[in-house]
């Protein structure tokens, strides 16, 4: 299938589920669609379309938080990511982890940076963050602060 | 049922970019059960990248790797280039290529030299490292650095290959050449090596593409993929190279891979040095406009992501970074189970993580007491090493 056909089945399958496709270049397009639809417009991309999972970027955006889903289709050269936005207060999203295995690390790593719930993961452990790190204290959003007083952190800066 | 013991491999192994520390669950000698927890050496250099400046955050980036410091500040330079997105000029494209190859050879180096020091072939990890010194020395010439180039920066690079330089590292390129082919024969040919490899931490062709598997570890198990090929960047699409594939998956073919794509990395750092374009080596650029994004480059390992975000002004607002051994590191699952603990060493070394790691070995009993240490599970390797020579009549 050509990049225009790929498209243009992915917008007709899940039109519903889409709120804006941003067509940058011949070889990025973001697309944002809905928090419900992740898993299935993931898998789809995944299994279906044969698209390999890059990796997944979250970013605080008060009042959002922002997902990005990077999945490349190799044969056309063309990466797509899927923008989700999730309600900063509360943000929980479906796991994808749980279908498709290369994105459980990655779940696991956002949700002890930024605070996000992924449900259903199948092993929600921590992965990057020491032991003695406390729960609810998110180092990737804007409004983190110090809570380690011992900590040298401001080293050349 | 037999007892289970739990071996703790790690956790620091400084060479690596994400140090890990497993658990594997033993019965008897056949591993049953691997558990990774990583972020000992979690630097935040995430979160630091969005406090320097586009221009400062690539050398904090190079930094993210030793071995591999090419491959982070180019997916960089690239992600921030994709935000224009802007073409860099054509000199600047060749020169990057050449230090990325440079590179890749010495890095293939390093893990050959390491596989064999491993499984007890010293003579191999003397000859590979003393290669490695050729490319150093060539990498030095053209950049100035043995490693840490410094070479990148956002719309360019940052220093020039001079005319006189050229045929010197040429020079150095083809008296390499020789000497990587009789390692080659060396390591292909030998029949100690094939029984000691084949068929050991398969992993299949699903099970690479499941784990979205990076570089030479999915390409041992057929998965055709490389960046350099999918979405050509740099120089890579101006000559004719092969992407090397094979099907077994195991840790054999995995060695194949990697001895192979040096002959072909040579080919590519050949090909630039000497069609080298004149022209300007930087774009300087000034402003970076609000936007996102993306580069990946195909670093020795497998493929380097970085996502860029940008507000308009001169510091990044998110910069994420995922380096190769993120997704490659979780096969383990796959490969090392079902396998012996002799075999272990080499499998978590097949997908070219740092080797530190293997000297922090150690095996202990349920009451704690030590069995074996780092040097202990090398003695174990090289001892099947042995074993198999014997039985096969070859000294």
């Amino acid at each position: 299938m050509t990049r225009e056909e790929v498209l243009l089945d992915f917008t007709s399958r899940f039109h519903e589920d889409i709120l804006d496709l941003h067509d940058k270049s011949r070889t990025r397009v973001f697309v944002t669609v809905t928090p419900e639809s992740i898993v299935r417009i993931g898998t789809y991309l995944f299994r279906n379309v044969g698209a390999r999972f890059n990796i997944a970027s979250g970013t605080d955006m008060p009042p959002n938080i922002e997902i990005l889903y990077h999945f490349i289709v190799e044969d056309i050269n063309l990466l797509v990511s899927l923008r989700v936005l999730l309600d900063r207060e509360n943000p929980v999203i479906d796991s994808l982890g749980r279908d498709i295995e290369a994105l459980n690390w990655i779940e696991r790593e956002m949700s002890e940076l930024l605070g996000i719930t992924f449900t259903g993961h199948p092993d929600p452990r921590r992965l990057l963050l020491a032991d003695n790190w406390p729960e609810g204290v998110y180092p990737l959003r804007q409004d983190y602060e110090e809570w380690d007083e011992t900590a040298d952190r401001t080293r050349g800066i | 049922m037999m007892g289970r013991t739990i071996i703790p491999i790690g956790p620091y192994h400084p060479l690596q970019e994400e140090p890990e520390f497993f658990t594997l669950t033993v019965e008897g000698e056949t591993v049953v059960d691997i558990d990774v927890r990583i972020g000992y050496n979690h630097r935040g250099i995430e979160k630091l990248s969005e406090s320097k400046t586009f221009e400062n955050s690539t050398f904090v980036i190079e930094r993210i790797c030793g071995i591999c410091s090419t491959s982070h500040p180019f997916a960089y330079t690239r992600a921030v280039e994709d935000v224009f997105p802007m073409e860099v000029p054509i000199r600047a494209k060749y020169i990057r290529t050449i230090i990325a190859e440079g590179e890749r050879i010495h890095s293939h180096l390093l893990w050959l030299g390491l596989a064999g020091h491993f499984l007890g072939y010293n003579t191999v990890y003397m000859w590979a490292w003393k290669l490695r010194e050729e490319i150093l020395d060539a990498l030095e010439i053209l950049s100035g650095n043995r490693n840490n180039y410094a070479m990148f920066k956002p719309g360019g690079v940052r220093r020039d290959i001079k005319a006189e330089d050229i045929p010197v590292c040429l020079k150095k390129l083809d008296s390499i050449l020789p000497t990587l082919d009789m390692l080659k024969k060396a390591v292909l040919d030998d029949p100690v090596l094939h029984a000691r490899l084949k068929g050991v931490g398969v992993m299949t062709y699903q099970e690479a593409i499941d784990f979205s598997a990076l570089g030479p570890t999915s390409r041992a198990s057929g998965v055709a993929r490389d960046v350099r090929k999918d979405s050509p960047y740099g120089a890579y699409q101006e000559m004719e190279w092969d992407m090397i594939v094979t099907q077994n998956g195991d840790v054999f073919d995995k060695a194949v891979v990697r001895i192979l794509e040096m002959f072909e990395s040579a080919k590519i750092m050949k090909y630039c040095l000497i069609n080298l374009p004149d022209g300007e080596i930087d774009a300087n650029i000034m402003d970076v406009p609000p936007g996102e994004g993306i580069g990946h480059i195909e670093a020795p390992r497998g493929e380097t992501f970085h996502y860029v975000k940008s507000d308009g002004t001169n510091r990044p607002v998110r910069h994420k970074v995922r380096a190769p051994t993120f997704m490659n590191l979780p096969t383990y699952k796959a490969t090392v189970q079902g396998e012996t603990i002799s075999d272990a060493t080499i499998i978590l070394a097949a997908i070219d993580p740092c080797y530190c790691c293997t000297e922090r070995i150690a095996v202990k009993d349920d009451r704690g007491h030590l069995l074996y240490n780092g040097k202990d599970l090398i003695r174990l390797s090289r001892e099947k090493t042995e074993k198999m020579k014997r039985r096969m009549g070859v000294r």
